[in-house]
Formats: C-alpha cells, sequence, structure tokens
C-alpha cells in the first residue's frame, strides 16, 4: 500500500514541473585529484596517499615481521591461501599463526592477514571484495590488518575502481585505519577496526 | 505581536562551555574542508554544480529511478519495503525483526532513523539496539538529540563523556583522555556485536542501475556490526538513488571532503545483496526499507532543491547562527542551515512549531557556497518565509514596520521622534509598552543616541554656506 502511495504522491509532484533536467554529460576527468595522481608507478603513487591516510605500505614479508615484532603483536590470522607465501614466514619468526578464524576468541587475534583484491592509488585505498577475500572479521578484529596486494591489481583512480566492481554482492573500500574524531575533534585510530592498516605488496601468483 | 523566537531563546540560553565546544568544532570543519577542496581540485564549483545537476535529473525522474533501484535489489535476493509515514517505517521493521527472531541488534548511524525515532521504538518493543557510533553511542547512553549531522557530540566535551561512561558503567574509573574513552567503547562494543542478531544501518546512496548501497563510516562500526550478524536491514530516504554507480565518483570525492576534510571516509561499503556462499562472515538476509515521510511533500513543495542534500554537516559548520545557539536550538532531527529549510515541510504538520526556523538567518549564503550539492539555501529560506506570512504564522512573523512607516514618511514627525530619543538614554526602554521593541532589545543592548545631531550639522552647515 506504501509502494503504490509513494510513487503516486511522486508522479504527482514531478508532472508539476516545466521542464525536466536532463542527465548531465561529464568527463571522469573531472573528478580526478591531478595533485593526488602525480607520478607514473601505481604502487608509488599508492604508497604515498596510503602513507598520507595513516596506513602503512610494505613491500616485504621481512619488513611486515619486524613491524609485528616491534610492536608486540605476535598471535594472528592468515588466510590459508597466503599462508605459504606469508604465513609461514612469520611463523618461522616465531609468530604463532592460525589459519582459522574463530569468532569466539575474537580478541586473541592481534594480527590478521587477508587477500585485498585490489587497491586504488589515488586515494590510498585498498579493496576487499566478498568474493575473494577471506574473513571480513579477520579484516575487522585484530589491532593490525595486513591487506596482501598485487602490483596488477591496483586501479588508478576512483572512477577506475567504480568501473571495476563486477558483480560481488559486498565491496568495501578501507582507507587507513579505522578512525574517529568525535571527542573534540581529536583524531583517535583504532575505533572498532583496526588501529593499523597495512598493504603489503607481494609478487603475482600467491 | 511576537514573542521572543524560539531559536532565539535556546541561543541565549546555551551554556558557555556547550557553545565554545560548538563553536570550535564547527569552525575547525570548515577550515578543513576548504583546504582540501581546493588543494584536489583547480575548480570545486564545477565539480558541485555537477553534482546538483546529478541530483536534479535524479529527483525529477525519481518514480522511474526508485523503480529500477527496487528491480536491481529484487534480483539480487533482496527484500525491498515501502514505509510512506514514520509510523510505517517503524512497523516495517519491527516486523522483520521479529520474523527472524532478533532480541538485541547494532545499528549504525543514520539521519533517517534518527529521524523516525527509531531507537526508543524498538526498545519500548523489547528488542535490545544499540548505537555503535561511537558519537551516537555516548548520545544514546545519556538519552540525548544529536546536534550535528556528521559529529552528533559536538556540544559535549571529554569531561562530559568520561562522567558519561562512568555513571553507565562502561568503565569503572573517571578517565577522559580521548584516546582512553575511545578504547573503552572499542572493548564494550565489539562483544555487542558478536551478541546481536541483526544490523540496522541508513545509506548514503544507492545506485538505480545495480541498487548497490553505500555505507560511508570512518570508524568502521557498520562493517562491524553486520559481520557477524545474518540480518541486515538498511532504512533509506527515497531521496538518496543516484541514477548510475559511475557517478558515485563525483558524490564519494564531495561527500568525504565537505564533511570531514577527507577524499574518502576510512569505510566505504557497497552492498548490493547477501553475503557471497564463500564468505563466511555478513547477512544472509538482507531488507531495504525505501521510506517517504514527507519527502514526497518537499518534492511537490517550492523547496525540493533541498532533497539534493547528502547529509555532509558542511553547511552547518560553517553557518553563524549554528554556530552560536547550537544544533538542538533547531529542535528537530535537522538543525543548521539544511535543518531550517528541510524540518518545518519534512515535518508538515509541524511547520507552524518550527516556522521560525527560516527566520534564524541573516541570509549571508555561506552555507550555499560549501553546499557540496549547491542548493540555494538562502532562497529556500526566503521562499519559507513568505509561506510563514502568507499562512499567518505568528513565530514567523517580524516586526511590524507600520509606525517606522509612518515616522519616516513625517518630516514633523521625525524631528520629534529623534529629539525624544536622546531622553531615551536617561530612561530604561525596556518598560516601554511596546512588546515587539522589548523582545528585540532584551536581546540587544543600544548604543547611546545622537538623534537629531545629522540635522543639526546639516542645518549649521547650510548657514555657513549662505
Amino acid at each position: 500500500m506504501s509502494r503504490s502511495a509513494i510513487f503516486a504522491k511522486i508522479q504527482s509532484a514531478n508532472a508539476a514541473l516545466k521542464t525536466r533536467a536532463a542527465y548531465p554529460k561529464y568527463d571522469m576527468v573531472l573528478v580526478h585529484s591531478l595533485p593526488k595522481l602525480e607520478g607514473t608507478d601505481l604502487w608509488e603513487i599508492f604508497a604515498r596517499n596510503f602513507s598520507a591516510v595513516n596506513g602503512k605500505p610494505m613491500d616485504s614479508v621481512s619488513q611486515l615481521i619486524d613491524f609485528l615484532k616491534t610492536n608486540q603483536q605476535l598471535h594472528g590470522y592468515c588466510d590459508p591461501a597466503l599462508f605459504d607465501a606469508i604465513g609461514s614466514r612469520l611463523a618461522a619468526a616465531g609468530l604463532i599463526v592460525e589459519t582459522e578464524y574463530h569468532r569466539d576468541r575474537y580478541d586473541d587475534y592481534q594480527f590478521g592477514i587477508t587477500r585485498a583484491t585490489g587497491a586504488i592509488a589515488e586515494s590510498g585505498s585498498v579493496i576487499l571484495d566478498d568474493d575473494r577475500t577471506s574473513h571480513r572479521l579477520a579484516a575487522l578484529s585484530p589491532w593490525v590488518h595486513v591487506a596482501v596486494l598485487e602490483r596488477a591489481e591496483i586501479h588508478r583512480t576512483i572512477p577506475d575502481a567504480i568501473a571495476a566492481f563486477g558483480d560481488s554482492s559486498n565491496i568495501i573500500w578501507c582507507t587507513g585505519p579505522s578512525k574517529t574524531a568525535d571527542v573534540e575533534g581529536i583524531l583517535i585510530e583504532g575505533v572498532h577496526g583496526p588501529g593499523e592498516q597495512i598493504a603489503l605488496l607481494v609478487k603475482g601468483g600467491c | 505581536m511576537i514573542g521572543i523566537q524560539p531559536i532565539d531563546q535556546y541561543a541565549r540560553d546555551i551554556s558557555d562551555e556547550k557553545q565554545h565546544s560548538v563553536i570550535d568544532g564547527s569552525a575547525a570543519g570548515t577550515d578543513k574542508r576548504y583546504y582540501v577542496l581546493h588543494k584536489d581540485y583547480p575548480d570545486p564549483d564545477a565539480l558541485r554544480k555537477l553534482a546538483a545537476a546529478i541530483k536534479d535529473h535524479t529527483l525529477h525522474h525519481l518514480g522511474d529511478y526508485l523503480a529500477k533501484a527496487e528491480k536491481s535489489l529484487t534480483q539480487r535476493g533482496v527484500h525491498v519495503h515501502y514505509a510512506a509515514t514514520d509510523e510505517d517505517a517503524r512497523q516495517t521493521i519491527l516486523t522483520i525483526l521479529r520474523q527472524h527472531n532478533v532480541a538485541q541488534l547494532t545499528k549504525s548511524k543514520s539521519m533517517a532513523a534518527e529521524e523516525i525515532h527509531l531507537n526508543p521504538f524498538l526498545i519500548d518493543n523489547g528488542v535490545e539496539c544499540l548505537e555503535s557510533d561511537l558519537g551516537e553511542f555516548i548520545i544514546q547512553l545519556d538519552g540525548d538529540e544529536p546536534s550535528h549531522i556528521v559529529k552528533p557530540i559536538i556540544h559535549k566535551n571529554r569531561r562530559d563523556i568520561a562522567k558519561t561512561f562512568l555513571r553507565e558503567g562502561i568503565c569503572s574509573d573517571y578517565n577522559d583522555d580521548p584516546g582512553t574513552i575511545t578504547r573503552r567503547a572499542r572493548v564494550h562494543l565489539r562483544a555487542k556485536y558478536m551478541e546481536a542478531q541483526a544490523g540496522i544501518t541508513g545509506a548514503n546512496f544507492v545506485c538505480a542501475d545495480t541498487g548497490r548501497l553505500v555505507l560511508a563510516t570512518n570508524e568502521g562500526n557498520s562493517r562491524f556490526g553486520m559481520a557477524p550478524v545474518p540480518l541486515h536491514i538498511a532504512l533509506v530516504g527515497i531521496e538518496k538513488i543516484i541514477p548510475e554507480e559511475k557517478d558515485l565518483a563525483v558524490f564519494l570525492n564531495l561527500l568525504g571532503r565537505s564533511a570531514t576534510g577527507q577524499q574518502l571516509t576510512v569505510y566505504t561499503e557497497f552492498i548490493n545483496g547477501p553475503r557471497s556462499a564463500n564468505q563466511p562472515d555478513g547477512p544472509e538476509h538482507m531488507h531495504v526499507v525505501f521510506m517517504d515521510n514527507g519527502r514526497t511533500d518537499v518534492l511537490a513543495s517550492n523547496c525540493k532543491e533541498i532533497l539534493r542534500c547528502i547529509r555532509c554537516g558542511a553547511c552547518q559548520n560553517v553557518c553563524p547562527v549554528y554556530r552560536q545557539a547550537s544544533g538542538h536550538a533547531y529542535r528537530s532531527t535537522y538543525g543548521g542551515p539544511v535543518g531550517a529549510v528541510l524540518s518545518p515541510i519534512l515535518f508538515g504538520s509541524r511547520f507552524p512549531e518550527l516556522a521560525d526556523l527560516p527566520k534564524a538567518s541573516s541570509l549571508c549564503g555561506a552555507c550555499n557556497e560549501v553546499c557540496p550539492v549547491d542548493i540555494p539555501i538562502p532562497d529556500l529560506l526566503l521562499r519559507l518565509r513568505d509561506k510563514a506570512k502568507r499562512e499567518s504564522i505568528p513565530s514567523a512573523g517580524a516586526i511590524p514596520m507600520s509606525p517606522f512607516a509612518t515616522l519616516a514618511t513625517s518630516p514633523s514627525l521625525w524631528r520629534t521622534a529623534m529629539t525624544m530619543s536622546k531622553a531615551m538614554n536617561h530612561l530604561p526602554i525596556q518598560v516601554a509598552p511596546i512588546k515587539p521593541l522589548q523582545d528585540w532589545l532584551g536581546q540587544r543592548t543600544l548604543p547611546e543616541s545622537h538623534g537629531g545631531d545629522f540635522r543639526k550639522w546639516l542645518k549649521n552647515r547650510k548657514e555657513v554656506r549662505s
């Protein structure tokens, strides 16, 4: 009943219009932020913009191991598909790495390693697409989220990333660590989700 | 005759502490927005005019796009509902929750849900409903109302919040360090996410072509709230539709920068269906409730441009009246310039009660300048003042100007008045038996009158010349 009532009211309101605005044609270049796109190497552009939103770009597993050890984040989850390339090396370095995520122990995981299904250079965002990434919770509950990224999956601009949405029913762009400024406008990171957002670049094929 | 308008009364009674919180918070937002927008774009105006054109086109074809969005969502396994009124929306949501035996849920920030007072309704009906945005969580603990679209607790300081946390048992000792406050909320809320059976959200945009709903948060609360639960309900105003996904590039770039000076909010989520089969987390059931609740009345009004609004709060940050009076002075879900237009017409039956809001503006135009969808707010305020005048609503009335007109058109009366005005320097003018004058002077201090001095000077000058 509500449906027909709403559509009737919309029709009646718009019937009174003398002219209806046409859909504007526009060039996507208008929405590109040129200062943010400076450079040629997509990983370098991404790393610069990702750092600007307090993300931590890394390009080697040993760098990640150092970071986790320095920050005492020694127990975590790793997507089983990434275990051979990354998780096993962490385990060899003495970290505890689980390949199953148990909800009832959500507070045990200090880091979560999941696959980024893309990234956006212009905004410094990592993309997690439901179809191709493991547990959503493993990217949320640990203090450190490591998004594992391949160079070929970096989009240059925001419009490029939208054009590549595909058929997935859930896609999320993460642009830095979870944050708030609700209390007196003071920036605090790690509100509900990770306080550290890492993008780890790996060579293709893992 | 008018009394003091309610918004003026509120601005007069606001505490210094609260006023300073609002002024500091809103000014910071304006500066950051300006810097970021102009650093990134040579001509930000072109972008916001484009956004306005896309929104106008959508609103002028809203029936088509709404039907298209419904079809796209339905094809993806999403249950679509319509709610003509606030009561319809509340009942629809409650029915869905009961069908799924939901006793506990978390909710991410939604102005549409604020508008229909969803939380108290669900709690009265036995559903534990917890706000998960940090600011909204604190508002809920205090039984308060948000006073800003993006920064709901702009009117509170850290000491207020620390006291609330202690009082409500979120922690066992007083600590007003913002980092500690945030950590404590983190621990409390993630336990609630895990216990809940549903997540309720709003939506920032809905793309008609694919049905994708966009949720923008910085905290990640909507993502977390929905990851462990089987049911997602999104309450969406019918004006949130945009034609195509590619238009998101325009709106997302404007939303983050206008709201918080960010290129994008930290979490920007695109949803058009239940979770995929190979994804272990996320809702298996998704419902979208498209709500009218007065929007079609606004569409039929001469203020339909306000439906372009993407709820960024930039007009609130920049408004001199908002800064002085705070969002609560607008006595409605939507405060500030957008609220001064939207609230009186969206809640049609409340028009007389809220008809003072369009008067609460100096028409300085700052709200229009910062608006990411170029809403001509000052023009709309004038249209609503006109409506109030035509409907003879006393609270929106102006000080009657006819006595002034009589004075100003008669030289002899004017001369007498000028001479008399000097006497006023020695008399308490507040006792003058003229109600509008009393009200006006109740909030202002007049400078000393020098009535007649100019005329005397001019006369002497003529005599010297001749």
